[in-house]
C-alpha cells in the first residue's frame, strides 16, 4: 500500500508540474508532450505499465486488507462511534473507488481517446513543434508536426461535465492524500510524535497543492483564460482539405 | 438519576445476542460506571432475572479487565480512562446508554459483556518475553539504560491488555497492544538480542489469530485507557520491515 502509493504520489506531482506548462503556451505544453512521446517506445511503454502495475497493486492491497477488517469483525456495533479517526481516513475506499473510475476515463479521454465524441485524432490536426521559439525542422528542412495537446485540453475542459467530474476527482485525490501521504511513512515506520504534527501538515500542504494545480487548469479553462479555436472550427477548416483529397 | 440502558445480553458464543432495555431509577452520580452496572444487576436478581455478565477486577483502571463499549466507544466518553474509573456524573440525567461488549472476531463472546480476549496471550506467548536464566535476579543495576530509553520502554510497558484498540479499531486490528508489547521489549537491552525473531513471531501471532489490518485511523490510541502512542505502531512497522530484510539475507533462521 504505502510502496505503491509513494510511487503514485511522486507521479501525480510529475504530472501536475507538465500539464502546468500549459499555461506557458500552446507550443511549451506540446513541446513538452512531443517530448515525452518521443522516448524509445519500450521506455515510454515500460513506465507505463509499471504505473499500471503499480494502481493495480495498490487497489489489490486494498481489496486484501478491507476484506481481512470485514472478516475480522463478523458482528458489527449497535451504536457506531468515532473518536477522532478524520474525515479523509474514513472515505478512503470511497475516494480511492471514484478515482479509479476517473481514472479509466481519463486516459480513454485523454490517452486513448475514444471516448464518443471526442476522438481527437481524427479531429484535431498537427501543429509544428516550436522548442525556444524556433520551429524544429526535420532534416529536409520541412517542419516536425506533433499532436496539438493545448488544443485539445482547452477543447476537453470546454465540455462541462468533464471539467466537473475532474475538479471532483482532483478534489477526492486531495482528500486521498492527505490521509495517503502520512500514513505512508507510518506504515514504512518513518514517523514518531515529534514528527507526526509535520508529516500531518505535509500531507494536507502536498493535497492542497496537488489539488490547486490540477483544478487551476479546467477552471482556467472555463472562464476563458485558457482558450483555444473551437474544435468544431478546426474540424471545419479540415473539410476543404477532405473536400480537395476528394476532389483529386 | 434516571438511565434508560440498552445492554447487549447473549448467552454464549453459540446463540445470538441483542440489545435489551432496562430501566434505572435513582443512580447516584457519584456512583462508578460498573457500581451502576452492580445496582441493575441487584435490580435484576430481585425480580428473579439473569444478572448481565461483565469483565471486573481491579476496579483502579490497572488491570484491564473491565471491556465495555459504552455508546460505541471502548472504556466510554472519558480519554485515559478505564470504564471502572468512569462516573455516573458524565452522563445526563434521563440519558440512554448503550453497552456492548468488545467486537472481534478473535475476541468471541462468552457472555453478555464478557468476552474470550486470550488471542492476546496467543501474540504474547510468541515473542512478548526475554529469554533469560530464572533465579536470583542481577542487580538493578547491573545494566545501564539511558533514562530516554527506560522511559520510552515504560511508556510502553504501561499497556494493560485490555483490548480497548482492538474494540475501537474499525478494522478490528490488534496493531497497538502487539506493537506496545514488541517496543517495550525491543527498546530495552534485555530484549534487544531477540529484537527480530521476536517482531517476526507476534506480529505472525496477530495475524494467525484473525485481527483486522492497520490502515492508520488512529481510534486505538485515542480510546487507550494508557495513551499508548501511534509510535509504538511505527517503531513495529520499522522493525518489522529491518528484521524481514535481514532475515531474507541471513543464512540463520530467524
Amino acid at each position: 500500500m504505502a510502496l505503491t502509493g509513494l510511487v503514485l504520489v511522486l507521479f501525480v506531482l510529475g504530472h501536475m508540474g507538465g500539464n502546468l506548462l500549459i499555461f506557458a503556451g500552446q507550443d511549451a505544453i506540446n513541446a513538452y508532450a512531443y517530448q515525452l512521446h518521443s522516448l524509445p517506445a519500450p521506455v515510454l511503454w515500460g513506465i507505463r505499465a509499471f504505473l499500471l502495475v503499480c494502481v493495480g497493486l495498490h487497489i489489490w492491497m486494498a481489496v486484501l486488507l478491507t476484506l481481512a477488517s470485514r472478516k475480522a469483525r463478523p458482528e458489527d456495533y449497535r451504536q457506531k462511534a468515532t473518536v477522532q479517526a478524520t474525515y479523509a481516513s474514513r472515505t478512503m475506499r470511497m475516494s480511492g473507488v471514484i478515482l479509479l473510475s476517473f481514472i479509466i476515463f481519463h486516459i480513454a479521454h485523454y490517452t486513448a481517446r475514444i471516448i464518443p465524441g471526442k476522438e481527437y485524432n481524427t479531429q484535431l490536426t498537427e501543429v509544428p513543434l516550436v522548442q525556444g521559439g524556433e520551429t524544429m525542422l526535420k532534416q529536409s528542412g520541412d517542419p516536425i508536426m506533433t499532436f496539438d495537446v493545448y488544443t485539445m485540453m482547452v477543447a476537453g475542459f470546454q465540455v462541462w461535465w468533464v471539467s466537473l467530474f475532474y475538479i471532483i476527482a482532483v478534489g477526492l485525490l486531495c482528500l486521498h492524500l492527505t490521509h495517503g501521504v502520512t500514513s505512508m511513512f507510518q506504515t514504512i515506520g518513518l514517523r514518531n510524535k515529534r514528527w507526526e504534527n509535520r508529516l500531518n501538515r505535509l500531507a494536507l500542504a502536498y493535497g492542497w497543492i496537488i489539488f490547486l494545480g490540477f483544478a487551476a487548469i479546467p477552471t482556467a479553462v472555463l472562464i476563458g483564460i485558457l482558450d483555444a479555436p473551437a474544435l468544431t472550427a478546426s474540424v471545419a477548416a479540415e473539410i476543404p482539405t477532405q473536400i480537395a483529397t476528394l476532389e483529386k | 438519576m434516571k438511565l434508560t440502558l440498552k445492554v447487549w445480553r447473549q448467552k454464549n458464543a453459540q446463540t445470538k445476542g441483542r440489545l435489551e432495555t432496562y430501566v434505572l431509577d435513582s443512580v447516584s452520580k457519584d456512583s462508578s460506571f460498573l457500581e451502576m452496572l452492580d445496582i441493575l444487576n441487584e435490580q435484576l436478581i430481585a425480580d428473579g432475572e439473569v444478572p448481565i455478565a461483565f469483565d471486573h477486577d481491579c476496579r483502579e483502571g490497572i488491570c484491564g479487565a473491565c471491556s465495555l463499549t459504552i455508546n460505541g466507544i471502548p472504556h466510554g466518553p472519558d480519554r485515559a480512562t478505564t470504564a471502572c474509573q468512569l462516573h455516573m456524573r458524565r452522563f445526563k440525567d434521563g440519558e440512554t446508554i448503550t453497552i456492548e461488549p468488545w467486537r472481534a472476531k478473535p475476541f468471541p463472546v462468552i457472555k453478555d459483556l464478557v468476552t474470550d480476549r486470550s488471542a492476546f496471550d496467543d501474540i504474547m506467548q510468541a515473542g512478548g518475553f526475554i529469554t533469560a536464566r530464572t533465579g536470583s535476579a542481577i542487580d538493578a543495576n547491573e545494566i545501564a539504560i539511558p533514562k530516554d530509553d527506560s522511559d520510552y520502554a515504560m511508556d510502553a510497558a504501561a499497556c494493560i491488555g485490555c483490548g480497548a484498540c482492538v474494540a475501537a479499531c474499525k478494522n478490528a486490528s490488534a496493531m497497538l497492544f502487539t506493537s506496545a508489547k514488541v517496543a517495550h521489549l525491543n527498546s530495552l537491552p534485555q530484549g534487544k538480542p531477540e529484537k527480530d525473531r521476536r517482531v517476526l513471531a507476534m506480529v505472525g501471532a496477530m495475524d494467525e489469530a484473525g485481527f483486522g489490518s492497520c490502515t492508520n485511523y488512529g481510534e486505538c490510541s485515542a480510546v487507550c485507557p494508557k495513551e499508548i502512542s501511534l509510535d509504538m505502531i511505527a517503531q513495529m512497522n520499522r522493525d518489522y520491515l529491518t528484521a524481514k530484510v535481514k532475515t531474507f539475507f541471513s543464512q540463520k533462521s530467524a
